[in-house]
């Protein structure tokens, strides 16, 4: 059994994007070790509650970890410091210590605008796919599964890139605001499988667009991204988008 | 234009300029090591990379590439900075492997900048630009004397040490720089990820360290030994 833990909580409260915002702070007392961060925000909550107070907004859905809903920068770390490449809901309280300040804080990015204290508006990641992040359907008879073959080194690697949950760590913890990592994850995917090749060219340009046009960095290579992302995403699929992309221009 | 459109267009800029820098910082170097073991062999190359057309023409190319090399770093860290959003984190943690060089570009771009325009002053005025006004006694010595113009700087210890800051900011800028650019133009993956990595800590501490013995070997024992 871990032991109990007391610690100060700065929390961000935040009324609308065009709000200032500030932190609310709360000493929370003996929580213990086995709690998830969102259960220990649960009992904030109630605590708020019971006292007519106005909860604390963050964004969580599945929690086990595949939605990628929960979006909190803690101590300066998208996510959190996670026992392994995990999301919020994951973090469990015996990472901290007795005695520490939390501060949890939004998704901070011009992309991501806060529509209430943690909770932000990830939309931009929708639109990106929207833009061409699929592979177009013909309906009618589907063919023989070997009819394509694909070496099983590709579709490992197409299934790593498709295991990116667009949580948008990467562009909460990217200095320029980038979505590189995303976008090139959700690239790699289509791009890695002969049924995303005939689209490939088109895809990657309209995707980047749509990325450039919704106000997102240009990615600088510092890796903090690969460093915090929850599902392990790496900077080889940002090099295999700059490839897809650059042919795609040298061909037009 | 997709080279300025494009977020992935502005970076190949960034990228091809850089590296193409980088090339002419090889050959720099190379020609630097000259002065350390012929003084007359270093003055032939300083005449022939006088006020001929080759050389005025080569100069001017490399102006623009450092031009527009600048001018897009300015701009994409402006755009970077406006992605950012208006508020910015209370706590910040850099992970482990993020570098310090990679995340300070533009910062270690500027100490390199200002090191340009001292080393422009020290050399380039005196050399190329006195032949172009064709006052060849403007710094002194003759235009085309670039040992003594070597011996001349680095004999004095302020720019001795000014040199030394110069270049251990091209360092890290070089380290970051390289494996970037490499990144930026597609030629990486999972496999090529550390051999570039190897490659350009390799590549950028030679590099740096060739300009550096030149300055030292001035600096501690002058034209005698």
């Amino acid at each position: 059994m871990d032991k109990n833990i007391s610690f100060k909580l700065r929390y961000w409260r935040q009324n609308g994007p065009k709000d200032k915002g500030h932190f609310d702070e709360r000493e929370m007392k003996d929580i213990p070790g086995d709690t998830s961060f969102l259960e220990m925000l649960d009992i904030l909550n109630e605590e708020l509650v019971n006292e007519g107070k106005e909860p604390f907004v963050f964004d969580h859905d599945c929690r086990e970890g595949i939605c990628g809903m929960c979006s909190l920068y803690i101590n300066g770390t998208p996510h959190g410091k996670t026992e392994r490449g995990a999301t919020t809901c994951q973090l469990y309280m015996r990472r901290f210590k007795d005695g520490d300040v939390i501060t949890v804080e939004p998704w901070r990015s011009a992309g991501f605008p806060v529509i209430k204290d943690c909770m932000v508006d990830r939309t931009a990641f929708d639109k990106i796919m929207q833009a061409g992040g699929y592979v177009t359907v013909r309906t009618g008879q589907p063919q023989d599964a070997n009819a394509i073959l694909i070496p099983k080194q590709n579709a490992d690697e197409a299934m790593d890139c498709a295991s990116c949950i667009g949580c948008g760590a990467c562009v909460a913890a990217c200095k320029n605001g980038s979505a590189m990592l995303f976008v090139s994850s959700k690239v790699s995917q289509l791009a890695l499988l002969p049924q995303g090749r005939p689209e490939a060219a088109r895809r990657a340009k309209a995707m980047v667009a749509k990325m450039d046009e919704l106000g997102f960095g240009n990615c600088t290579n510092t890796r903090a991204c690969e460093a915090v992302c929850p599902k392990c995403e790496s900077i080889a699929n940002i090099a295999r988008l700059n490839r897809e992309f650059i042919k795609a221009k040298l061909d037009d | 234009m997709w080279l300025c459109d494009s977020s992935i267009g502005r970076k190949v800029v960034m990228s091809l300029t850089g590296l193409a820098l980088i090339l002419f910082l090889t050959f720099h170097a190379s020609m630097n090591l000259v002065a350390l073991f012929s003084a007359e062999g270093y003055n032939m190359i300083c005449e022939f990379l006088g006020a001929n057309w080759y050389a005025v023409a080569a100069t001017l190319g490399l102006a623009a590439l450092a031009v527009i090399h600048i001018l897009y770093a300015f701009w994409l860290t402006m755009q970077n900075y406006r992605a950012r959003g208006k508020d910015r984190y209370d706590v910040t943690d850099k992970p482990a492997k993020v570098e310090w060089a990679s995340q300070n570009m533009l910062a270690l771009g500027v100490v390199i900048v200002l090191g340009l325009l001292l080393h422009l002053f020290n050399f380039w005025y005196n050399m190329m630009f006195a032949e172009l006004l064709e006052q060849p006694k403007m710094g002194g010595l003759h235009a085309t004397d670039g040992y003594g113009y070597i011996a001349q700087t680095f004999g004095n210890p302020v720019y001795a040490v000014l040199y030394i800051i110069w270049l251990g900011a091209l360092w890290f800028h070089l380290t970051h720089g390289f494996w970037s650019a490499v990144q930026t133009l597609g030629w990486n993956g999972k496999v090529w990820f550390c051999r570039w990595h190897v490659i350009s800590m390799v590549y950028s501490t030679v590099l740096v360290l060739m300009f550096l013995v030149v300055v030292l070997k001035f600096a501690l024992c002058g034209s005698c030994c």
